[in-house]
């Protein structure tokens, strides 16, 4: 899966929990979910739940503290994907 | 200590026969029934399978939240409650704050037994089935019992005291009566009074393990609910919100509201279990005493009272009412005022019955009727010796009414009493 495939499905699935609709449009490897897209931070789990969801993994309490930005769930996710894989 | 007159400008209404004010309206004055049959009920072995929910599609429900609320909301006391309180506001002729500040002068009491006991069960079954981080962020917001009040400050930005109150099957009036308080002593320029109570088996159980609800009517479900009937086996359970909008006459005056009606006063109180009283039976004492101190606290005669918008339950009790109420206003059969119960229409609402029987009684006022008793053909002769049948209508009876006071009664032995005057431009 590549990192624009994984961007678009990210894309896909914050299109609820955002009102900053340029931002999204705009979404890259450098976007903050709270700072830029201005997500409510008790929603971040719910975020979460939905990339499991799409992705089929499982995101540990330690990886899903670390994903803030776009660049960091994308790693997140390609782990995951990559263990999955192995 | 300011000392405000307190005016209703605003009135929202989720209720068994009617989820608008003027299809709600129309509802009460013909008498028409929200209690149906309930398959669910059925399914699941209730003894009572009837029962009163408003009726909302999902196009109604999409104008109070957001999409990303309706994907995970599972609380019918929060829908209801909502509407009727974002449609009080709207009716009221105000407008939800700017996104910047809080509207200060505005806040809420608005009441709930339980919320959203449906998302409760469905969190317990997922934490039990090892599956705890599936609950997401929105097990909180809707089962804590002051989600209600929670979302409706969100809302419309409400800046002033948010609280949920929950006083059993007195919750509706009470909210009334603390949203009165709080704009009379001048520390809020209005407030949102209201209640609401969730729909369902898990709600509804209880009610039903106590055998306190009917059983004999799950074939003629618009039969079931029989207030002051002869035939007067049990309550059928109901559900729903109801909403007014409180204010300082003052600010109504000053922005030109439309006014319903002044809340002239009320008192709250208990029986403390002791004599009559219990958990689940009113002392009778605590009633009237409660029902006498509304008045007086109203400053008016018990003899200018022109209707009673009763508890009554359709249970054994409701001649006890009656009596309370004849003891408390010291009436002869004669010169009772008219009464009537709206639980022959709706159930008994639980939670919400209160806020939604308020509503009914505002319309009556303003609009000059009093509503039919409906199901009491066969006047219970414990209560026609007591008063004179012609107080019961069972009629719609369209006249100009000037006084009218409600009271709830609920498990714990509590009790609550408002009076409502008509308001005339003077």
């Amino acid at each position: 899966m590549t990192e624009q495939h994984i961007i678009d499905e990210l894309k896909t699935i914050i299109i609820p929990y955002t009102e900053e609709k340029s931002a999204l449009e705009n979404i890259g490897a450098h976007t903050d979910f709270i700072k830029d897209l201005k997500i409510n931070s008790a929603n971040l789990v719910d975020i979460v739940l939905d990339i499991e969801e799409k992705f089929n993994i499982t995101i540990d309490n330690d990886s899903m503290a670390k994903m803030l930005t776009v660049k960091a769930t994308i790693d997140v996710i390609e782990n995951k994907l990559q263990a999955n894989a192995g | 200590m300011n000392n405000n007159r307190v005016v209703i400008t605003g009135l929202g209404i989720c209720a068994p026969n009617g989820t608008t004010i003027p299809d709600f309206t129309e509802a009460i004055k013909n008498g028409s029934s929200g209690i149906t049959h309930q398959p669910d009920l059925e399914a699941l072995g209730f003894s009572c399978q009837i029962a009163a929910k408003p009726s909302l599609n999902e196009d109604r429900i999409a104008q109070y939240f957001t999409p990303l609320e309706l994907r995970n909301l599972n609380s019918s006391g929060i829908i209801y409650g909502v509407i009727a309180a974002l449609d009080a506001w709207k009716d009221a002729g105000l407008e939800k704050s700017n996104d910047d500040e809080p509207d200060w002068e505005s806040g809420t009491v608005f009441g709930t037994g339980t919320s959203g006991i449906d998302k409760f069960r469905w969190a317990i079954n997922k934490i039990d089935e090892l599956e705890i981080r599936k609950l997401g962020s929105s097990v909180v917001v809707q089962t804590m019992a002051s989600g209600v009040s929670a979302f409706i400050c969100g809302k419309l930005g409400l800046g002033n005291r948010v609280i949920t109150n929950s006083a059993a099957c007195a919750t509706g009036t009470e909210s009334i009566l603390l949203a009165y308080e709080r704009v009379k002593s001048g520390q809020a320029k209005r407030m949102l009074a209201g209640s609401t109570s969730d729909s369902g088996p898990y709600i509804w159980g209880g009610f039903d393990a106590m055998k306190v609800c009917t059983f004999k009517h799950n074939n003629e479900p618009e039969k079931g609910s029989r207030p002051m009937s002869l035939t007067a086996s049990g309550f059928v359970p109901g559900s729903g919100a109801g909403a007014l909008v409180l204010e300082s006459l003052n600010s109504a005056l000053a922005r030109n509201a439309k006014i319903y009606a002044e809340v002239l006063g009320g008192d709250a109180n208990s029986g403390g279990q002791r004599g009559l009283g219990t958990m689940t039976a009113p002392n009778p004492l605590a009633v009237q005493r409660c029902i006498k101190q509304a008045i007086e606290n109203s400053r008016v005669g018990a003899d200018e009272i022109d209707v009673i918008n009763g508890h009554l339950t359709a249970t054994s009790k409701d001649a006890l009412e009656v009596e309370n109420w004849k003891k408390a206003l010291g009436s002869s059969a004669d010169n009772f005022p008219y009464i009537n119960s709206l639980k022959g229409m709706v159930g008994h609402c639980i939670s919400a019955a209160g806020s939604i029987e308020s509503v009914a009684s505002i319309l009556e006022l303003h609009n000059g009727f009093i509503f039919p008793n409906v199901n009491c053909e066969d006047l219970n002769p414990e209560i026609s010796s007591l008063i004179n049948a012609k107080c019961i209508p069972q009629k719609l009876i369209e006249k100009p009414i000037n006084i009218l006071i409600k009271a709830s009664f609920g498990f714990g032995d509590i009790n609550a009493c408002v009076i409502f005057k008509k308001y005339k431009n003077d």
